[in-house]
């Protein structure tokens, strides 16, 4: 079978396709050793004030970002603006030029408001940005993003921290037939067969934060996700078997011994 | 002077530079970004940079999210 190809964003290969997020776990350690063997080379951050003063532990000295590229998210926007200046923030923090772009329409829901999100996009593409938006399963609004300038698109398979695995498959593979840059499913993803199926319906990548920081043991549920990444990619590329309605008898059916008496 | 940083109302030195607030907060520059009135001060102009009275200064830095 021939090697894989990578995933490739602004411009760098990737050869995990599983990103994973720093929030929710209940030490630094614990989080530093999920990322070890989620396999992952990409890590989601939020950025937000510094607590006053300003000593204290950083995220940041539990990742190495020799190793890691980071993506700094506009998690909690409401508005393209103050997406577009989280993102100025982050990369005049120094975080690189790639951006999670969520504008977020409803608070219950964190369901992307999509015409703040094509116009952050828009702009911040133009801006020399590698914009990755957190977008709905919709793919008129996922052509929409690729047109506007975004590097990939990151449909969510369920509400972000719900753990409800990939709700709607077919419009996410709609998605994939519709737009010719990276689709990486972002949010919803519970266990380990929600990101396999991601990977069989032929994303490019899963990215998830709370199923790996929330399961009782986050180190374990990471390794768990990076095999999942890796067996639901390698069955997409295999290709499956077709669905049949009856079976189909796997042993020959000539052969038999005569048992009639 | 008074001024606000993040949030917090705070008296500090007439004339403070960016670079003056950080060493008086001890924060460190490294992954911080500082905005003044919804400005990006860009790390270049940190120490050149004076605060005024009722100047609205954010300092930010990656913390966890997903």
């Amino acid at each position: 079978m021939m090697t894989d190809t990578t995933l490739v964003l602004g411009g760098k290969e990737y050869t995990s396709r599983l990103i994973v997020g720093t929030g929710k776990y209940s030490s630094n350690e614990v989080m530093r050793d999920a990322h070890e063997e989620s396999g992952a080379e990409m890590i989601t951050v939020a950025v937000r004030r510094v607590s006053l003063p300003g000593q204290g532990d950083s995220i940041l000295d539990f990742i190495d970002t020799k190793r890691y590229t980071l993506l700094p998210n506009t998690a909690g926007c409401y508005t393209a603006d103050e997406a577009i200046r989280t993102a100025y923030l982050a990369r005049e923090a120094g975080l690189g030029d790639l951006v999670k772009l969520e504008v977020i329409g409803d608070a219950r829901t964190l369901f992307p408001d999509v015409q703040g999100l094509l116009e952050a996009t828009r702009t911040l593409a133009r801006e020399g940005f590698t914009v990755m938006p957190y977008t709905n399963d919709d793919p008129v609004i996922a052509r929409r993003l690729e047109e506007a300038g975004a590097a990939c698109v990151m449909p969510l398979g369920a509400p972000i921290g719900s753990g409800l695995g990939i709700r709607n498959p077919y419009n996410i593979k709609i998605i994939l037939e519709t737009v010719s840059v990276p689709v990486i499913v972002d949010a919803g993803v519970g266990t380990a067969s929600d990101a396999a199926i991601a990977m069989e319906l032929g994303c490019d990548g899963v990215l998830m934060n709370t199923a790996i920081a929330s399961a009782k043991d986050p180190v374990a549920m990471a390794r768990a996700m990076r095999l999942a990444v890796e067996a639901g990619r390698l069955a997409y590329r295999a290709g499956r078997m077709s669905k049949k309605l009856y079976a189909t008898a796997s042993s020959p059916l000539e052969g038999l011994p005569d048992w009639t008496s | 002077m008074n001024i606000t940083v993040n949030g917090k109302a705070m008296e500090v030195a007439d004339a403070l530079s960016v670079d003056g607030l950080l060493a008086h907060l001890s924060v460190s520059r490294q992954f911080t970004a500082v905005a003044v009135n919804r400005e990006i001060t860009p790390k270049a102009s940190y120490a050149s940079v004076t605060l005024r009275d009722g100047d609205r200064v954010e300092i930010v830095r990656p913390m966890g999210g997903g």
